[in-house]
């Protein structure tokens, strides 16, 4: 802050015309820049409440209609003290997400039909803060959205234990870090509203299909398998599932029948492994898209 | 084309023409499509420079090149000194921009749009509230500033947009058809709001318009057409070079008026609705010894200039209305397609 600047601000009263110095561009400006670009997702989150509500509607039906529907038949697989429910709820959380963070990147598309896009793309900071100021605002607002659904887990008869929810929230976190960065790639790319939706709506459900929430990961078909390891949310819902089964008190309960670790042709994945996968992933395309967004016409 | 004709009469006798914006042998092709087709004009310091053409002409091309939207395909454009397509973000630094189409949040109030633009340019946290009280004020909606943006009528929310483009307090500011859309009234009173930061800031203002009213606001206009330069100069110079003034006058005895006229002045008058016309250069210097020394006593007068309609006419050989009209409103449609980011 210059000397001027402050005499300049006193003065206004007195002067024409009050002087502003936009400085040369910095790591402090760049900060800057990725700090508003975050707090505006997070002004529009708070303004939408029924966005918030909206995405809700989806995992509380996975969880209470079709994990209580289909508890009488999926009970027999299960040891006694364990429901269904208990059992999908960590891929439920997963998905309690996944709409939020790729919908959160949706507004670059809507800001690019609106204009506002503009207004941004021509401002004197780096395309790279305002991509990371993105992916870190669609992952604050749907990991926000997770712990709504988090404190739901009372209903599924998963224990309110701090090391667990701090170990959820962490990885919620980089869950939705990484579909906003996908999100945001997709919107580099795309430029119609109703293409984007579409093609995130085709995208959505088999992720979350093919990530093993709703069943575990052994004893399936070959062909089944290889898309499982190919989904990248399986890296995130295995170790999810992993940490509330070790929180759960079950007489004779086998963990590695229900939780079993993601294995590469027969290799147990280490779960430090598939967070670093969903990491690097979330990374490489958030990459993609300050590459998408440096081109000019 | 030559560079610079007059800017001002002072300037011109100075000789002090200190550049903003230099264009030389800018080119933009989208494809088999040449929008812009080598132009060059200069901007001085403190001059309000518009640039006049239909729809299609090539206009909003050379804005966003030297707004660094767009990278030339051959030429060069620099801004404030710094060249538009290496030094992009000294050239961001120090512009301002409104778009022909709105480039707010309708989610955020009006301060809450000012203070998104003035993290993303870093003005200065102490200088921020004053200088936002200052640009809201100088466009009248200082009363409005927790309202959301989507309560406000189009003509609100352009001069928010004229308010954003100075808080950052740019060298230059760029208005690309800032009136297009609006109302008669709603045009008229963004130009007031125009004119009043022109005596406020210490700002060059470079707009686009294919409203010929709206032209004769400008210092210099440069006429496009067909992503060419067809004329550049002073609306009165670019008035004088069509031709002459149309006076029409009514007199005692319209008759020997007309004789007077052709034995005194050598001019061909004729006599149609009651009054008798002819044509001469510099109209208004000529009233005077036309009634000193016409002999005929004169019971009115008036002089009308040949307006910027007629100028446009006689550069490119048709109305900016027929030019609309035509195919280029097909080619825009093409670039901005092709602009789409």
């Amino acid at each position: 802050m210059t000397m001027q600047t402050v005499l300049a601000a006193e003065q206004s009263e007195l002067v024409d015309s009050i002087r502003v110095a936009v400085p040369e561009r910095g790591l402090r400006h760049d900060a800057r820049a990725v700090a508003v670009v975050w707090r505006r997702e997070l002004i529009r989150f708070r303004t939408d409440r029924l966005r918030a509500v909206t995405s809700l509607v989806q995992p509380i039906l996975f969880l209470f209609v079709l994990g209580t529907g289909l508890s009488s038949l999926a009970s027999r697989g299960m040891p006694p003290g364990l429901s269904f429910k208990t059992f999908i709820y960590p891929g439920v959380l997963a998905m309690s997400v996944l709409f939020t963070a790729i919908f959160s990147a949706a507004s670059i598309v809507w800001d690019r039909e609106f204009g506002f896009l503009r207004e941004i793309l021509v401002a004197p900071v780096s395309r790279g803060s305002i991509v990371v100021g993105k992916c870190l605002g669609g992952a604050t607002i749907a990991t926000f959205q997770g712990v709504i659904f988090l404190a739901l887990a009372g209903f599924a008869d998963v224990p309110y234990n701090p090391e667990l929810i701090a170990i959820l929230v962490g990885e919620l976190l980089l869950l939705s870090f990484t579909l906003t960065a996908f999100g945001v790639m997709m919107a580099a790319r795309i430029k119609q509203f109703q293409a984007f939706m579409a093609l995130t709506q085709m995208l959505v459900l088999p992720l979350f299909f093919l990530s093993g929430a709703l069943y575990p990961l052994n004893g399936l078909p070959t062909w089944l398998t290889a898309l499982t390891r190919i989904d990248p949310i399986t890296y995130i819902v295995g170790p999810m599932r992993h940490a509330v089964f070790a929180h759960l008190t079950i007489p004779g309960f086998e963990q590695h029948l229900l939780a079993p670790a993601i294995t590469w042709a027969g290799w147990a994945v280490p779960q430090w492994i598939a967070l670093g996968i969903v990491a690097v992933m979330g990374a490489s395309m958030m990459g993609v898209a300050i590459i998408e967004f440096r081109k000019t016409e | 084309m030559t560079l610079p004709a007059s800017i001002s009469e002072e300037r011109r006798q100075d000789g002090d023409f200190d550049p903003v914006i230099v264009v030389s042998g800018l080119t933009k092709r989208y494809g088999d499509i040449e929008a812009v087709r080598g132009i060059n004009f200069a901007v001085a310091r403190g001059e309000t420079f518009g640039f006049l053409g239909p729809n299609g002409a090539g206009k909003t091309t050379t804005i966003k090149i030297l707004c660094t939207l767009a990278n030339a395909t051959s030429g060069s454009a620099s801004v404030a000194g710094y060249d538009s397509a290496t030094q992009r973000d000294s050239v961001r630094r120090n512009i301002g921009l409104v778009f022909q189409d709105p480039t707010l949040d309708t989610y955020l109030t009006a301060s809450q749009n000012l203070r998104f633009h003035a993290e993303l340019y870093g003005v200065p946290n102490a200088a921020l509230g004053p200088r936002m009280r200052q640009v809201l004020e100088m466009v009248g909606l200082w009363d409005r500033k927790d309202d959301l943006v989507s309560t406000f009528s189009g003509g609100m929310q352009r001069r928010l947009e004229i308010a954003r483009g100075l808080l950052h307090a740019p060298h230059v500011l760029f208005l690309d058809e800032p009136t297009v859309g609006l109302d008669p009234q709603t045009r008229s009173s963004i130009w007031s709001y125009i004119n009043e930061l022109k005596r406020r800031e210490d700002v060059t203002i470079f707009l686009t318009t294919h409203y010929m009213d709206e032209a004769e606001n400008c210092d210099r206009i440069a006429i496009i057409d067909h992503g060419k330069i067809v004329a550049l100069d002073t609306p009165e110079a670019l008035k004088a070079s069509v031709g002459k003034d149309r006076v029409q006058i009514q007199t005692a005895d319209d008759n020997a008026a007309i004789a007077a006229l052709a034995s005194t002045f050598g001019l061909s008058a004729g006599i149609s609705e009651g009054a008798v016309r002819f044509a001469v250069a510099a109209g208004e210097q000529f009233v005077p010894r036309l009634f000193a020394e016409l002999g005929v006593p004169i019971r009115s007068v008036s002089v009308s200039r040949p307006s910027l309609d007629d100028v446009f006419m006689s550069y490119t050989g048709k109305t900016i209305r027929d030019a609309e009209a035509s195919g280029s409103q097909a080619m825009r449609q093409m670039v901005r397609m092709r602009g789409g980011r």
